[in-house]
């Protein structure tokens, strides 16, 4: 990476940080729109862990990253704590690669 | 010149009391923070990786150093660094990095009332929007709590992610794999936690659902960060009567 390089990602990155804090009261936004939005974070959300818990790059992660994410996931949905289902997945994926499974 | 007195007013606009007299923090309960404070132990180890990665790769110690304080997006970093110590050239690591960071466009407005603040820390703070810190907002309620988590995980992780990356880089190619560890299903795990709340109202999860569903197809032909911008075709789940009236 060249200096300039590593800016034009940061300023780049940084941009699309800003937009939305500065814009938003300048831009009327129908309720609907808000209410589209925030389902839209949560869409987005979803997608980020279902592609990185299943993919790496344009291929399949292996078993063991997706099965500790839907062991923990599981937890997660039956209410146990937070901390629980982080450790839960983290534990799961490291032992079934200590088992050999990738 | 620029940069010190910004963050310097930050801080002083946080002391002066935007919130009411309230730092940020205070307005957590220990659970909440402890959270916090787990998901950036887990990013800090990944941070440690990073820095570790660049630097065995043959990427000079400035460059991790850099980015982890200037990018502070971890995918976008990953896929910059591999793609140039892969040989794909410098436009293609930039056009990568920002193709995968697109997504905070959206994310900005999703969470935009939590940086309704004076200029200054409004500036400052949105350099905080990241995954994590968006997710544990949304997963408030309470319009102070929002703002509290917000800010309490965008600057406790950038403390944790620009520790670990000049970690990492130190210690160089004696770091190992986190995935030997299973820390790769950490960050999945975490914003999984964080967003089953909201998946709970059955018009959000059938577009969440089917907004995953695209991506998953769109991986392995895509470019990375595309799938997940095209999720948002899930929308259309919603229906034309969508939105906040419901």
């Amino acid at each position: 990476m060249t200096p300039l390089a590593v800016v034009l990602l940061a300023v780049g990155t940084y941009a699309f940080r800003v937009c939305g804090p500065v814009l938003h009261r300048r831009i009327e936004l129908s309720s609907r729109v808000r209410g589209m939005l925030s389902v839209a974070a949560t869409v987005l959300l979803c997608a980020l862990v279902a592609t990185s818990a299943v993919t790496v790059g344009h291929a399949f992660a292996g078993w063991a990253r997706p099965a500790g994410v839907l062991v923990g996931g599981v937890l997660a949905a039956r209410r146990a704590p937070f901390l629980v289902a982080v450790i839960a997945a983290v534990v799961t994926a490291a032992v079934l690669r200590r088992l050999g499974l990738s | 010149m620029f940069i010190i007195p910004t963050v310097r007013s930050f801080w002083r606009t946080v002391a002066r009391g935007v919130w009411r007299g309230r730092p940020p923090g205070l307005a957590l309960d220990r659970p909440l923070l402890r959270d916090i404070g787990l998901v950036c132990l887990a990013d800090g180890v990944v941070g440690v990786s990073f820095g570790a990665i660049a630097v065995s790769g043959g990427q000079p110690a400035w460059v991790p150093l850099a980015m982890s304080p200037g990018v502070f997006a971890g995918g976008a970093q990953f896929a910059a660094i591999s793609i140039v110590l892969g040989g794909g050239g410098l436009v293609a690591a930039v056009l990568g990095g920002l193709v995968l960071n697109a997504r905070l466009l959206p994310f900005g407005f999703a969470v935009a009332d939590v940086l309704d603040l004076r200029w200054p820390a409004r500036l400052a703070g949105s350099h905080l929007l990241v995954d994590e810190s968006v997710a544990f907002a949304l997963a408030q309620r309470d319009p102070a709590r929002r703002r509290a988590a917000f800010l309490t995980c965008g600057a406790l992780l950038f403390v944790a992610w620009n520790l670990g990356t000049a970690a990492g880089v130190l210690a160089g190619r004696a770091v190992g794999s986190p995935s030997a560890l299973g820390l790769d299903a950490a960050s999945p795990m975490v914003l999984l936690a964080l967003v089953l709340p909201a998946l709970r109202e059955p018009r959000t999860r059938r577009a969440a659902l089917l907004g995953a569903a695209i991506a998953l197809a769109a991986a392995p032909f895509l470019p990375g960060g595309l799938p997940v911008l095209l999720a948002l075709l899930g929308l259309v789940a919603l229906g034309r009567r969508a939105g906040g009236r419901a």
